[in-house]
Formats: structure tokens, C-alpha cells, sequence
């Protein structure tokens, strides 16, 4: 019987990884494609071919929430749990619960009408960042720059069928040098930092989008807001974004499933294996 | 192992450590398939998944 069942949608080499430092660590490790196993919410008790233990790695954050939601209800332990995803999958509560314990988050409104939406931006003074509260790898981020942009846009988003993308999600603009940070957070402790650098053609600087990884070195100061922002979303393996600004680091995103592989190369360090180690003291618990 | 695209006819190599819930790309046409299951050195695949919405960190 698998002490640890990692539950995935697509296996990418971050599952791979996991799948194989697992092993390595002695931990008797099973894959099971959820795309593939429908489940009765009925039942009770833990469900047959999924370990006690899980660690949740879907690339569909819908797939992945639920899963965790009808597993934990059953009776297993999902890293990270459902609660966790949920705050990190959405960036509205994310930034409240950040904002709320007094970590620097950038200001951000949020708007529930296309003109309430550019009356709040032209208040925040442009350039604003337009997020959907639920995306990933920055899709359908944009930075607005003027009212004619504002008018445009959010007359595209008007016309999505997904009501969540008229909840209108708006971000200054922080100006900081042309990278961002990301940390990796396993169990409360900082395992490893980067630097994500904007490719030439794109202000973002996601690794899906072209960003590029390097080393970096983090202080005490930056470390210890990492650690609060996984704490207070209550997830155990994250990966956590942050900013440098005039004022200091500011904390923009917390990611509940993360992918390492540019995280991996640029830092030397064995993060499938370091999350892997957690999970076992867990199993072993 | 190889697999044939059903697009374009072109051989697929698909590793042989490669584990159910993978994705191969056809090196002529770029069609990503997942691997269903190998058995006996016989790999199966099925068109993979469009990208969704909600994918990604």
C-alpha cells in the first residue's frame, strides 16, 4: 500500500521529480490521475488506492481544489490543504489576508462594475494592473496605462461568460527593477530564493512566460515576510512572489502549487527532494 | 518506443521511463499526446488535454 499518493491531471517533470525523489527517500510513492478517477462524495472513510498522505499537484487549479475538498473530507491529508489552495488560487483573498496581517502587499482596489472599475483607476492614477482573481501564468494580466486602455479592456472582460472576470481586480503599478522574486516555502521554513528577470518583450516576468531564473541570496528581512505570507494563507509548500521597492519588499502573490524546475536549475538546489522530505516526516508522523 | 501521430504520420519517440499521465510532442507537427500506458514495450496515446483556463501556478 502507497504511504504517499501524488494526485495529478497532467504529469509534468515537477511530478516526475517528486515521484522519483520520493522513492529515493524510501517513501513507497503512487501517481493517480484524477482526470481518470471519479469519485463517490457519498461514501466515507478514505478511498481505496489513495494513500492517507497526498500531495496535491494538478495543473487545473479547479481539479486540484476540489479533489482536495472531497479527499480531506474523507479522511486523507492533502499538501496543501483545500483551504490553502483556495486562498492562494484566489487573488483577492490572498491580498486581503496579506493586507490583514500587515505584510506590504501593493495597493489594490477591487471593483464590481466596468465604470466604478475605471472611475477606482483614474483614483489610483495610472499605469494600473488589471488581474483576474483566479489565473495563472499571468494570463490576462495587463497593465493599463491610460483611460482609452482602461475603456478597451474592460470592455473585452465585459463580454466573458465567466462572472468572475467582471470582478475587476486593480493593482498599482510598483515600479521595481525588471525582476521579481520568488521563494520557496516548505513547512515554515525558506528553502530556496530566485530572482525571475522579464524577458525583453514582456513586463512579466513569469518562468511559463519567458522570465528567466537567477541566483539570489536572500536577507532576513525578505525571508521572514515569505515565511508569514505561507503561514498566513496556511500552506505548507508554496511558492511565494515578492517585489523590491524605494520602501522596502512587498509580497504579491502566494502560489499553492508551484512549479520548480527554473527555481531548480537556478538555485542548484533539490527542491522535489526537499518537499518529498516533508511529506515523509509526515507519513512517519 | 514509438508511436505514430495520427496528424501528421510522423514517428514519435516516447522515452522508455516515461509513466502514465506523460506528455510527448510530435517532432514534425508539434500535436502533444499523453501516454495512456505501455505495456510490453507497446506504448498507447491519446490527444492531451487543450490548455485550460485555470492551469498553471
Amino acid at each position: 500500500m502507497a504511504e504517499v499518493t501524488i494526485i495529478f491531471d497532467r504529469l509534468r517533470w515537477e511530478e516526475k521529480v517528486l515521484y522519483e525523489k520520493g522513492r529515493e527517500l524510501g517513501l513507497n510513492v503512487s501517481l493517480e490521475d484524477i482526470k481518470d478517477r471519479p469519485l463517490d462524495i457519498t461514501k466515507q472513510g478514505t478511498v481505496d488506492g489513495i494513500a492517507e498522505v497526498v500531495l496535491q499537484r494538478t495543473i487545473s487549479h479547479y481539479r486540484g481544489l476540489y479533489y482536495s475538498a472531497i479527499l480531506e473530507s474523507m479522511g486523507h491529508t492533502v499538501i496543501n490543504s483545500f483551504i490553502a489552495s483556495l486562498l492562494c488560487g484566489n487573488k483577492l483573498l490572498t491580498t486581503l489576508l496579506l493586507a490583514k496581517n500587515g505584510i506590504p502587499t501593493p495597493k489594490t482596489s477591487v471593483a464590481f462594475s466596468m465604470d466604478s472599475a475605471i472611475k477606482e483607476m483614474e483614483q489610483m492614477g495610472f499605469p494600473v494592473v488589471l488581474k483576474p482573481i483566479v489565473g495563472s501564468w499571468g494570463r490576462m494580466i495587463a497593465r493599463v496605462n491610460d483611460h482609452e486602455q482602461a475603456e478597451s479592456i474592460l470592455e473585452t472582460r465585459e463580454l466573458l461568460t465567466d462572472p468572475q472576470q467582471q470582478i475587476y481586480y486593480l493593482q498599482e503599478y510598483v515600479k521595481r527593477p525588471p525582476r521579481d522574486i520568488r521563494g520557496i516555502v516548505i513547512n515554515g521554513k525558506v528553502f530556496t530564493t530566485i530572482y525571475r528577470y522579464q524577458p525583453d518583450d514582456d513586463w512579466r516576468t513569469n518562468i511559463a512566460r519567458g522570465g528567466k531564473a537567477g541566483v539570489l541570496k536572500a536577507d532576513s528581512e525578505l525571508e521572514e515576510l515569505m515565511i508569514k505570507s505561507a503561514q498566513v494563507v496556511g500552506a505548507k509548500v508554496v511558492g511565494v512572489d515578492a517585489m523590491e521597492t524605494d520602501e522596502g519588499y512587498v509580497i504579491h502573490e502566494v502560489n499553492n502549487n508551484l512549479e520548480f524546475k527554473g527555481a531548480t536549475e537556478a538555485s542548484q538546489k533539490d527542491i522535489a527532494k526537499e518537499i518529498m522530505g516533508y511529506i515523509k516526516e509526515i507519513v512517519r508522523k | 518506443m514509438k508511436a505514430k501521430c495520427k496528424e501528421c504520420g510522423a514517428d514519435i519517440e516516447v522515452p522508455d521511463d516515461a509513466l502514465p499521465g506523460e506528455i510527448v510532442s510530435c517532432p514534425d507537427c508539434g500535436l502533444e499526446y499523453e501516454v495512456v500506458s505501455i505495456t510490453h514495450g507497446k506504448v498507447e496515446l491519446k490527444l492531451a488535454e487543450d490548455v485550460g483556463e485555470d492551469w498553471g501556478e
